[in-house]
């Protein structure tokens, strides 16, 4: 996006500047008054719902971040995140790196069974996954229980993702490697990895994002201790729907994590979502 | 260890071939079992998580939504279909389709133009336009279950900001609140879908934007074109890939839409936003019909592989074989 020429003739007219106006408005609106919320008191918002806040109150925000709960769901959704994040990647390129460099005969049906994955939602699968994780594999309310089903729902999308980036390595460093006495494992490890590592970021952000924000599964696995971030927003937001203030506050620290982590990435992921949508 | 008899064999013999059949080394020349081995040794903690936690549990709930179990003791009394029947004879599971369908419809009438717009007015030269395109951006980024708490309250009946918006220029909102009134309820969750997903669309549309070469707008700018005519006449049928593939990510998600219903209504009010898969986690986690969660839940799988599939049939496939 930075190496952009002159593309777009159509400028500026004021009409374009009071349309995107209006869109930031609408976007950035609710996010905004989550926040200001947060810095009310709960009368000031009973009198006046769209009001600023008059004056600042800084206690709802103070007890958010005294409260251990808050730290403890932080925790569980950062350690659920990159749990997911590294098997997702990791067995995802290992898997694509065959699909993408390996000629052999079962090479596309068995690219199909990643792109078929991308059509199973997750939500059918959801009771016999809790099932699964909770009787037979007896990893109910853990990290890990959450985790690797949430890699393997990630999988699918990493690799048809990644697959691209690995097909486009060069032959000729490849071959000059295998000459120069490389394993094809060693290529993987020393050629194909550092080369991938755009995509590798994309797909991990990706995983990351998506483990962090998720619902369902964490809502069937998790309890009490264990609640990620969106269980502890949820129930908090239930639990004590008369400090709208106190929700507002929570919800709004809730989101800054994954919003800072998507907005480093940012220029990343469209990078990546750009190679996948044209691959 | 394999691998170091192959780094130390292979240069005295590439010092002799290295020049004569340079083009011709593949990896077939390390021998077929060994390259076999390895595709192996690379594909199977893959293949291995995804039929652990994929294809065995969609095959359990194949096998669940024959019979009736409450989730204890063993899976025995055998019903057939009968769970099929019952569960698409449930008028809350027929409208449940039904609202997901409505959402699938309404998501590419709604967003598509939307999005597009907002799209071709972010490529324009306009001051600030980094910031703008980050900040559209963020509702996508919140987890659906934060966007909703934060709706939730924006929509709550007369306390709520909507409401007092709505008011404020005269109009009188929903006694019951728009969540809270049956007719309405679909539509304002959708439009915070809208608000949350658009961001995507925007997002791929700019991506695909960034695609259509400078030459083209140049050509048709000395030509005596119009903004808005190189818009429709060159971007947007260029667009055609990109839009495709958005539609076919939205229609993936909004037949398995959960979360924000899940927080909006739960379902209500009278089942008037009731999804498949609420549905299902309703019957499979709230009452113990496992039997009939499962069959809703091969019902939600067949509609989605069908639709997928003939989306990729007749829509796609255009754009996959000129790539090919």
């Amino acid at each position: 996006m930075a190496s952009r020429r002159k593309k777009e003739f159509g400028g500026g007219s004021p009409l374009v500047y009071f349309l995107a106006l209006a869109a930031v408005a609408l976007t950035v609106g609710p996010v905004l008054y989550g926040a200001l919320g947060g810095f009310r008191s709960n009368e000031q918002l009973a009198r006046d719902p769209a009001g600023l806040p008059d004056p600042w109150v800084w206690k709802n925000y103070s007890g958010v971040i005294s409260n251990p709960d808050f730290w403890r769901y932080a925790m569980n959704s950062t350690v659920i995140a990159l749990i997911t994040t590294v098997v997702a990647v990791l067995f995802g390129v290992m898997a694509a790196y065959p699909l993408a460099r390996y000629q052999f005969k079962l090479r596309e049906p068995l690219f199909m069974v990643f792109v078929l994955g991308l059509l199973f939602p997750a939500a059918v699968a959801i009771i016999p996954l809790f099932i699964l994780v909770t009787r037979d594999l007896h990893m109910g309310n853990s990290w890990w229980g959450v985790a690797l089903p949430q890699a393997a729902f990630a999988l699918p999308i990493t690799v048809v993702i990644l697959r691209p980036f690995l097909m486009a390595i060069p032959k000729e460093l490849e071959e000059a490697a295998l000459i120069d006495g490389a394993s094809r494992v060693g290529i993987f490890r020393w050629l194909a990895l550092p080369l991938s590592v755009p995509g590798l970021i994309t797909t991990g952000v990706l995983a990351f994002v998506g483990s962090w924000n998720a619902y369902l599964l964490p809502l069937l696995l998790l309890q009490e201790d264990m609640r990620t971030l969106p269980l502890g927003v949820a129930d908090y937001s239930t639990e004590h729907s008369a400090d709208t203030a106190g929700v507002l506050a929570f919800t709004t620290l809730a989101m800054i994590p994954a919003l800072l982590l998507f907005l480093t990435m940012q220029r990343r992921i469209v990078g990546g979502l750009q190679g996948a949508v044209k691959g | 260890m394999a691998n170091e008899g192959a780094v130390s064999a292979a240069p005295a013999h590439a010092e002799v071939t290295r020049r004569a059949t340079a083009r011709r080394v593949t990896p077939r020349q390390e021998g077929p079992w060994r390259q076999r081995l390895e595709i192996a040794l690379f594909v199977t903690p893959a293949l291995t998580l995804m039929a652990v936690f994929v294809v065995w549990p969609i095959a359990s709930a194949v096998r669940m939504s024959f019979y009736r179990w409450k989730g204890f003791g063993p899976m025995d009394d055998f019903v057939g279909w009968r769970n099929y029947d019952r569960v698409l004879h449930d008028q809350v599971f027929t409208d449940a389709i039904m609202h997901n369908f409505t959402i699938v419809i309404l998501s590419i009438l709604v967003q598509l133009p939307l999005g597009l717009a907002v799209a071709l007015l972010l490529n324009r030269k306009i001051r600030f336009r980094g910031v703008l395109r980050t900040v559209v951006f963020v509702p996508y980024v919140l987890a659906e279950v934060i966007a909703g708490v934060v709706w939730f309250q924006l929509l709550q009946p007369e306390s709520g900001v909507v409401d007092g918006i709505i008011s404020g220029i005269g109009l009188t909102p929903p006694e019951q609140g728009f969540l809270g009134t049956p007719d309405l309820a679909l539509w304002t969750v959708f439009v915070v879908l809208t608000w949350k997903y658009l961001g995507l669309a925007i997002l791929l549309f700019m991506a695909g934007l960034q695609g259509v070469p400078d030459e083209l707008y140049e050509a048709a700018q000395l030509d005596g074109a119009t903004w808005w005519q190189t818009q429709r006449r060159i971007a947007i049928p260029l667009l055609g890939p990109t839009i495709r593939t958005w539609a076919f990510l939205s229609m993936i998600g909004s037949i398995q839409l959960f979360d924000m219903v899940w927080i909006l209504t739960g379902g209500g009010p009278a089942n008037a936003t009731t999804t498949m898969a609420t549905y299902l986690i309703n019957q499979g986690t709230g009452r113990y019909n496992y039997g009939i969660a499962g069959a809703a839940s091969v019902v939600l799988f067949v509609i989605g592989f069908v639709m997928a599939l003939a989306y990729q049939t007749f829509v796609l496939r255009r754009d996959t074989q000129t790539e090919g």
